[in-house]
């Protein structure tokens, strides 16, 4: 088990001013953005003004934050549905960048950036950067992939912006940025939490330790992840895991991040409006209660969103953070309402299963579920990769092992699940976003 | 005393026993002796080899899970009741056998029994006391390569 590196303090960065902005002026900010941005769809966004009109209300009817209960939500399926260009706010003549979202399943999600847009996108990164403690003297790898996807070039800016030194090398090739890791002396990275434990692993078998390389912080976001997964990252490591959320749709990297204390993801909300959602009912719930996440972008100019569902589960922190942010946190991200199992009719998440297997000693979060239908019922297979850790050359405690494994995964969801122990590296690395379930129940 | 004895971890599905074979044969490491443990899901390949540093580490590199611990290895004579005087040594103590396995040495004469002890310094001292030959690592491959 490593020690957690030692970090730098960071001193008071100019970017990141809007984050203590005392609450009554936020709420002036966010009022005035809200009015604009409203008004600027309604003109410009043919699909918004039929909502608006269908739902009766008009830009003007807007007295306060509290009055955009009243707007329609916006779905991701409207995205497809005006796939590419068909939410745009502004003509391709003013639009200076397009990424889209993976689109597994049928088409992808087109989003686009004025200039303006760009720059508002990298101070909120710089923010970010700011609050994880990434400074001018950092030297980042950033193995977020770099091309349509927005994690690569988000995080460029915002690393530039502040200052640090970046090697944009993107994601994969996983012993080249073991070896750029090393003989670079790389201080930080940015890749998402599974990619990081791949490359601890490689490191391992190439004879690296990277618990003794000088890097000290790892950005990780993209996947929703545990805070057992966390605390496995920084054992394993030494390197503080931090946690930062973002969606396409919403910008990208930069919607809202952690801060030193860990404790909670401040949102960037003098652009990004939260609301947290009950998703039946579509009532705002009061902060602190638990729902689905909506954000209203307040300062996008190309493709603003109005009530963004984002399927992301979390709640409103209330309570100031002992950082000093006025802005407030939501809850880390360990479950998107798209990712609820259903297992003969239990809900569960797989952050469920995540938490369950780690909490076993020498496990690590190389897994995944797979679904099957046998006589009518489901039946659940937990793959788990074998660690030297836990690997003994005795039958009796490997079936000691699956059978703790299993009763772990029993008391916190209930179900009977069958561990079946695999070699390591068995389970296909992503070097994105992490694929745990296969549901080959209904196919 | 005691020998060196590598496991390595195995699914149980066609093949999988080949690689870390070929893997060792490419490095010119011998198996003195292996045993295979498995279930219905999952094997453990057991082995003694002559280079262990040299195995762990190709197999390590090819992704192997591998661990290494220490057995006992005793010398009895290849003949009905062998085996029997060395178990009739341990029924009287309260040192469990957690597994053995046996193969014969190339003079013929001997059989080498391989025994994994939970506690192996005890066991050793147990043998000898009855007389029963232990043998260690050096004896164990000249006996082997003999």
């Amino acid at each position: 088990m490593s020690e957690l590196k030692a970090q730098p303090l960071q001193p008071f960065n100019e970017h990141s001013a809007m984050d203590y902005l005392p609450a009554d002026q936020l709420r002036h900010v966010q009022r005035r953005r809200l009015e604009q941005v409203v008004a600027w769809v309604y003109e410009r966004v043919e699909p918004y003004r039929a909502r608006m009109e269908q739902a009766g209300v008009k830009p003007s009817d807007l007295r306060g934050l509290e009055d955009l209960a009243r707007l329609p939500f916006t779905y991701k399926d409207d995205l497809r549905d005006h796939y590419p260009f068909g939410l745009f706010a502004t003509g391709l003549n003013e639009i200076v960048r397009l990424h889209a979202s993976s689109g597994t399943t049928g088409k992808p999600t087109v989003v686009a950036y004025t200039r303006q847009d760009v720059e508002l996108w990298a101070s909120v990164m710089c923010r970010t950067f700011a609050a994880v403690g990434v400074g001018p003297h950092d030297i980042v790898q950033n193995a977020y992939g770099y091309g349509l996807f927005t994690g690569g070039l988000g995080a460029h800016y915002g690393l530039e912006g502040i200052g640090a030194t970046v090697i944009p090398i993107s994601g994969g090739n996983t012993e080249r940025q073991i070896m750029v890791m090393k003989d670079f002396g790389v201080t930080a990275i940015c890749c998402t939490p599974s990619y990081f434990l791949h490359l601890i692993e490689r490191a391992e078998a190439m004879g690296i330790a990277i618990s003794e390389l000088p890097i000290r912080v790892g950005v990780f976001g993209a996947e929703p992840w545990t805070e057992a997964m966390r605390q496995r990252v920084q054992d394993a490591s030494g390197v503080k895991a931090m946690d930062i959320y973002g969606l396409s749709e919403i910008i990208g990297p930069g919607v809202a991040s952690e801060c030193c204390e860990q404790a909670g993801l401040h949102i960037f909300e003098d652009h990004f409006y939260p609301e947290v959602i009950d998703p039946d009912s579509g009532e705002v719930l009061p902060d602190g209660q638990r729902g689905e996440l909506v954000i209203t972008t307040l300062s996008k100019r190309a493709m603003p969103v109005i009530r963004y569902r984002t399927r992301d589960m979390t709640s409103i922190i209330p309570e100031p953070c002992g950082c000093g942010r006025t802005i407030r946190r939501i809850q880390r991200i360990s479950a998107r309402s798209d990712d609820m199992l259903i297992i003969r009719g239990v809900n569960v998440y797989p952050s469920q299963i995540e938490t369950a297997l780690l909490a076993v000693e020498g496990t690590l979060p190389h897994y995944q579920i797979i679904l099957r239908r046998r006589n009518e019922l489901d039946v659940m297979e937990v793959q788990v990769e074998v660690t030297e850790a836990f690997f003994s050359d005795k039958v009796r405690e490997l079936e000691g092992l699956r059978k703790r494994l299993a009763g772990s995964i029993h008391s916190t969801t209930g179900l009977n699940a069958d561990i079946r122990l695999v070699e390591a590296h068995t389970i296909a690395r992503s070097e994105g976003k992490a694929k745990r379930v296969l549901d080959e129940r209904y196919v | 005393m005691k020998v060196q004895q590598i496991s390595i971890f195995l699914e149980n599905k066609p093949g999988r026993l080949s690689a870390p074979a070929k893997l060792l044969a490419a490095t010119g490491v011998s198996i003195i002796t292996l045993s295979l443990a498995d279930t219905h899901q999952f094997g453990i390949l057991r082995m003694i080899v002559t280079d262990q540093a040299c195995a762990l580490e190709v197999l390590r590199q090819a992704g192997f899970i591998v661990k290494t611990n220490e057995v006992v290895a005793v010398a009895v004579e290849d003949r009905p009741g062998g085996l029997a005087e060395v178990l009739e040594a341990m029924e009287d103590s309260d040192i469990n056998v957690e597994y053995m396995y046996a193969f014969t040495s190339k003079s013929g004469d001997k059989a080498i029994l391989i025994f994994r002890f939970e506690q192996p310094d005890a066991a050793i001292a147990l043998l000898q006391q009855r007389g029963i030959n232990v043998i260690g690592q050096v004896e164990l491959f000249e006996r082997a390569s003999r």
